[in-house]
């Protein structure tokens, strides 16, 4: 590991000071940035640390809920706001990590946490994401854990968050400080696919921070679910997971949200699907429907074939959930 | 035999010794020792997987801050036992010996720094030109080349070819992926040379006398000279039983700079550089008539080994005696392959072979519509059917009584997928398992001091399992006194010769130790007291009255002809309920009963700790552990915690642990047999049969993960 600076700017300005710069890197929890410069992917020489910030709160606005990108993962998932407007969310944070990590863990920081691809931590192995032009090592190695949807020839990586997952179901929007003030970007638009390049996770800018989400209200909160898939029960990577959010009155499915998590380089909305379940009845049949729509231009690679089977059972096994017909 | 321990079984027996020292932190373990002027090693590992070290470019490591040197084999000082062995003969790994590479990640250089922080960011600036030459990882690509490391190791009796001509046939292959030892201590040692023939090590180690005399070989010194510390060892699994390549760079790196080195293992360092249980292949022919009487059994297996090491579990040896059978073959080969050597596991060989027999003794159960149990007990040995002795003690169908009475066996179906909870499938399986009981010689002093407290000490290690508990319980046993009263001292290579902490030997070898130690001791004590003496005396007063410091006495402890008499074995009968998730193939244990027929029962506690932890190792073996090499590199791909999968609490179901508790007094005066590897050994089968029975599938590759289920 190499040798770093730390600093601890007062004020939000100074921290938006201090990133300008190149070689600095933002530290909330830590939980991820510390093992990727312990394991030489990233090796920042200043790290800024912004724990103190007044960004913890969790507050309703007009027409959401705010949440701060420095609320630990652990005290959203127990929020009672959270609990009694965006359950999903809470499940979703639940199924992520473990209770110690998730102490740690920011909102902001889960949001920028990087692929858990083997390759991409491995520094003697080939890696477009940490070592452009390098090759993928994945898309002809051990890619289980790898995308089956927007993948690219240059990555096949997959954004590990379940956090995410959640928030993209949810219509959540990011806010974004910068050096000009503030943005607000849909958060299906924050991370992006890998095309060209894969070492570009989303679009926040080097000198941008994350200030904190915001969900607006829905009709969702007594139809929802967060379905993980993984190897073991807790402390596991999804294989894949599935965010279900339905809005059902008179028997009929008015709304429908569906993202899923462990497929592709970012929460993986399912639009079509969505689509599919409007107007109808919440039935395992037309689940199973809006599942297989879903899967459309799903692509396997040698060691991942599973998921486009286990990817359509848990779709509809969410949605099971969601809409109580279990 | 006259000559045992009573029979009382009254109590639950004392809690751990070292419990309170555990849990507040202050048992020390090596890598918590701070000596005086102590620099730190960090070890550089080759990146290739085959081929030799052209150039190693140390400058900048050597120039960077704290930096005391950078050895490698370009500058190692010369390990005499290394030059002394002769080069044809294989071995373990010479470290800094030669330029050769022989597995990725194999230790090519170690930094010495006055800190651990420079030692580690130096070791990342040392880089290394290699000539890299083809390399082969695989075992199924390489599976023509397997070879027997030894005659023993193939096995015949009866007629081979008898299993074809049964009635009902199975015959299947089963692949047992490689497995990590990673027990929650990193492996670690501190290296001081307190003289130049002189070596004092605080190290992890199963066997503080092993390690003790091979420091000493390969540094050509005295034995004596050499002193090892291993007071506590946070769990070790088979992975500290011998000297490692690293514990010679800590004594090369100390030497070297003439400070006291300490070098602890990374936790990536733990899936490359202390062994592992070998990937095997195996394959099991079984045929039996109608009425489920075994025919014949042919059992094969071929596992990974290194190109410098030969080793073989023997995973088939299992097949020779678990049941009775006329006609049984069994082979164990090995595949050498550009890797680091393996070594023992828990449970070795059996815990591997009984994945492949007790699969296949299911397989058979369903094909004749036969209860498993039934299967089992239609076949069972009254006698050893390998050598034809009787046995030592073997209660086993008690236990599958108790354990069927326990998981609530009546519930099972046996027809497969059947049943539902929930919308989950329910399914039961069993397996049993079977572990050599053998006796080690072992010296042991007992010592009453002049305020009534009795020290025993010998040079055993306790590497979790509660050893020092289990020898007071024998010892305020015999002694008739409190267990508060008794310090059992180990660790220590100063104190009397014992056997290394491996192959569930020691309650048995150490625990009659004890036992006669005591019991000569109480002995001397009735002499000093004479005629008329109570059953329980004072022993502080007697001491006093008799103007005695002490009172000490030397037992000299080992198996006798009982070894000739008998065939001794330990034994255990896994019952496992699984849930699986039809539509996520998601598997969750809803409980597990394990039973052991391992003589008596001398310390309740300990023991039911020792079955729990073996059968959540076990579970990690059926449900997510494999060590996985990209082949392209050579190289392990998932050595982390985030990758590489051990159970945690969530996956782990209530499980209830049961004894037989019928003494053996046949293979010693306690009565008692090991327990470390049949708490494990089996498992596996019972999970992937309780698996089957809920759903219809068989997974003969481990681990059964979700996606082998859909
Ligand atoms: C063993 C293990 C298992 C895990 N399992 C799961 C799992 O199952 N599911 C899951 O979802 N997650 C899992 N995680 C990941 C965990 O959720 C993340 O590590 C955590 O959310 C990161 O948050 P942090 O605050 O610690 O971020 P840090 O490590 O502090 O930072 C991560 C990155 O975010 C940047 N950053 C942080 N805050 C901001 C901000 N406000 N604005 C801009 N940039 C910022 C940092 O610069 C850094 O690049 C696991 C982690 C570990 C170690």
């Amino acid at each position: 590991m190499k040798q770093f600076q730390y600093i601890r700017p007062a004020t939000q300005q100074n921290v938006l000071d201090a990133i300008t710069k190149s070689g600095t890197k933002i530290i909330a929890g830590g939980t991820n940035l510390v093992d990727l410069m312990k394991r030489g992917v990233t090796a920042p020489d200043k790290l800024v640390d912004i724990n103190h910030l007044p960004l913890k709160g969790i507050t309703p606005t007009k027409s959401g809920l705010h949440i701060g990108a420095l609320a630990l993962n652990s005290v959203v998932s127990e929020n009672a706001l959270v609990l009694q407007k965006h359950p999903l969310l809470s499940l979703a944070l639940k199924a992520g990590a473990s209770p110690q990590l998730r102490n740690m863990a920011t909102v902001g920081g889960n949001m920028m946490q990087r692929t858990r691809c083997t390759y991409f931590y491995d520094t003697t192995m080939p890696c477009n994401k940490r070592e452009p032009g390098t090759g993928c090592g994945a898309m002809e190695g051990y890619n289980r854990m790898h995308a089956i949807f927007g993948a690219s020839q240059q990555c096949i990586a997959v954004h590990p968050s379940d956090m995410c997952v959640g928030l993209a179901a949810l219509d959540a929007v990011v806010i974004i400080a910068g050096k000009k003030g503030e943005r607000r970007i849909p958060f299906v638009d924050f991370h992006r696919l890998p095309e060209d390049h894969p070492e570009t996770d989303n679009h926040l800018a080097k000198d941008e921070l994350i200030v904190g989400v915001e969900i607006p209200d829905n009709n969702f909160a007594k139809n929802s679910y967060y379905l993980k898939v993984r190897d073991r029960q807790s402390y596991a990577f999804a294989l894949v997971s599935v965010a279900a959010a339905l809005d059902i009155s008179g028997g009929l499915i008015k709304q429908a949200r569906l993202a899923m998590g462990g497929v592709a380089h970012k929460p993986w909305r399912l639009y079509d699907a969505e689509k599919s379940l409007v107007g109808k009845a919440p039935t395992e049949e037309n689940f199973k429907v809006a599942a297989q729509i879903a899967m459309q231009g799903a692509k396997a690679y040698e060691y991942n074939a599973f998921k486009l089977k286990l990817a359509p059972a848990s779709i509809s096994e969410a949605l099971k959930h969601a809409a109580g017909v279990v | 035999m006259e000559d045992k321990i009573s029979n009382k079984n009254s109590s639950k027996g004392p809690s751990r010794v070292d419990g309170r020292l555990k849990v507040t932190g202050a048992a020390k373990y090596s890598a918590e020792y701070a000596l005086p002027g102590m620099a730190y090693g960090v070890l550089v590992g080759s990146t290739i997987t085959k081929g030799t070290i052209t150039s190693i470019d140390t400058k900048k490591a050597e120039t960077a801050p704290g930096v005391l040197a950078v050895i490698s084999h370009f500058n190692c000082p010369k390990v005499p036992g290394y030059d002394s062995a002769d080069p044809a003969v294989k071995g373990p790994l010479k470290i800094f010996h030669d330029n050769k590479i022989v597995y990725n990640g194999q230790p090519i250089a170690v930094v010495v720094a006055d800190s651990f922080e420079r030692a580690l960011f130096a070791a990342a600036l040392v880089k290394a030109e290699y000539n890299a030459e083809k390399h082969h990882t695989n075992l199924k690509d390489n599976l023509t080349k397997a070879v027997a490391p030894h005659d023993d190791a193939v096995y015949s009796r009866g007629m081979p070819e008898a299993w074809k001509t049964a009635a009902v046939t199975v015959e299947q292959e089963y692949i047992l992926p490689s497995e990590v030892h990673h027990p929650m201590e990193l492996h670690a040692i501190i290296a001081r040379w307190d003289a130049a023939d002189k070596i004092s090590v605080w190290d992890k180690t199963q066997g503080v006398k092993d390690t003790q005399s091979n420091i000493a070989k390969l540094f050509g010194i005295p034995v004596d000279n050499v002193q090892v510390h291993s007071k506590f060892v946070g769990g070790a699994f088979g992975s500290a039983l011998q000297v490692w390549p690293h514990e010679v760079a800590a004594i090369i790196g100390a030497k070297v700079v003439k400070r006291p080195v300490k070098l602890v293992l990374s936790r990536a360092d733990m899936a490359t550089s202390v062994g592992y249980r070998p990937h095997t292949w195996q394959k099991i022919a079984i045929g039996a008539s109608a009425d489920g009487k075994l025919v014949g059994v042919v059992h094969e297996a071929a596992g990974q080994t290194s190109t410098f090491e030969d080793f073989a579990e023997g995973p088939s040896d299992v097949s020779r005696q678990l049941y009775a059978c006329p006609n049984v073959s069994t082979s164990n080969k090995m595949v050498s392959l550009d890797i680091g050597s393996p070594t023992w596991m828990r449970g070795p060989g059996p815990a591997t072979g009984t994945f492949a027999l007790e699969s296949a003794m299911d397989e058979l159960s369903y094909k004749l519509n036969i209860d498993p149990i039934e299967l089992r007990l239609r076949n069972y040995a009254e006698t050893d059917p390998e050598s034809g002795k009787p046995f030592s003690g073997k209660n086993l169908k008690d236990a599958y009584r108790l354990g069927a009475d326990n998981i609530g066996w009546s519930d099972r179906s046996q027809t497969p997928g059947s049943v539902t909870k929930d919308g989950w499938l329910v399914g039961y399986g069993i397996s049993g398992g079977v572990f050599g009981a053998d006796r080690e010689p072992v010296t042991l002093t007992a010592t009453m001091m002049a305020d009534g407290k009795l020290v025993l000490q010998t040079a055993v290690s306790d590497i979790g399992p509660g050893t020092a508990t289990a020898m007071v319980a024998v010892a305020a046993e015999t002694m008739d006194m409190p267990a508060d009263k008794i310090r059992f001292d180990l660790g220590d290579s100063a104190f009397p010769a014992a056997p290394q902490q491996g192959g569930s030997t020691i309650t048995s070898s150490v625990g009659s130790a004890v036992y006669m130690a005591c019991r000569d001791l109480k002995e001397k004590f009735q002499q000093l007291i004479g005629n008329g003496g109570t059953d329980k005396p004072d022993y502080a007063k007697v001491l006093k009255q008799h103007n005695l410091q002490r009172l000490q006495v030397t037992a000299d402890s080992k198996a006798g002809k009982e070894v000739d008499t008998y065939a001794m074995y330990s034994w255990s009968v896994h019952f496992v309920k699984v849930l699986v998730n039809p539509a996520t193939g998601v598997v969750k244990l809803d409980k597990v009963t394990c039973v052991a027929d391992n003589g008596r029962i001398i310390s309740p506690k300990t023991a039911r700790s020792q079955i729990i932890g073996g059968a959540i190792m076990g579970i990690g073996m059926a449900l997510m552990e494999e060590a996985v090499i990209d082949d392209r590199y050579g190289r392990v791909i998932n050595s982390n915690f985030a990758d590489y999968h051990v159970p945690v609490n969530a996956d782990i179901p209530q499980i209830e642990a049961l004894f037989v508790n019928k003494p053996d007094y046949n293979i010693n005066p306690i009565g008692a047999k090991g327990m470390g590897e049949i708490s494990l050994i089996g498992m596996a089968a019972a999970v992937a049969n309780a698996v089957y029975n809920a759903t219809g599938k068989r997974v003969r590759d481990l681990p059964i993960t979700p996606d082998k289920l859909i």
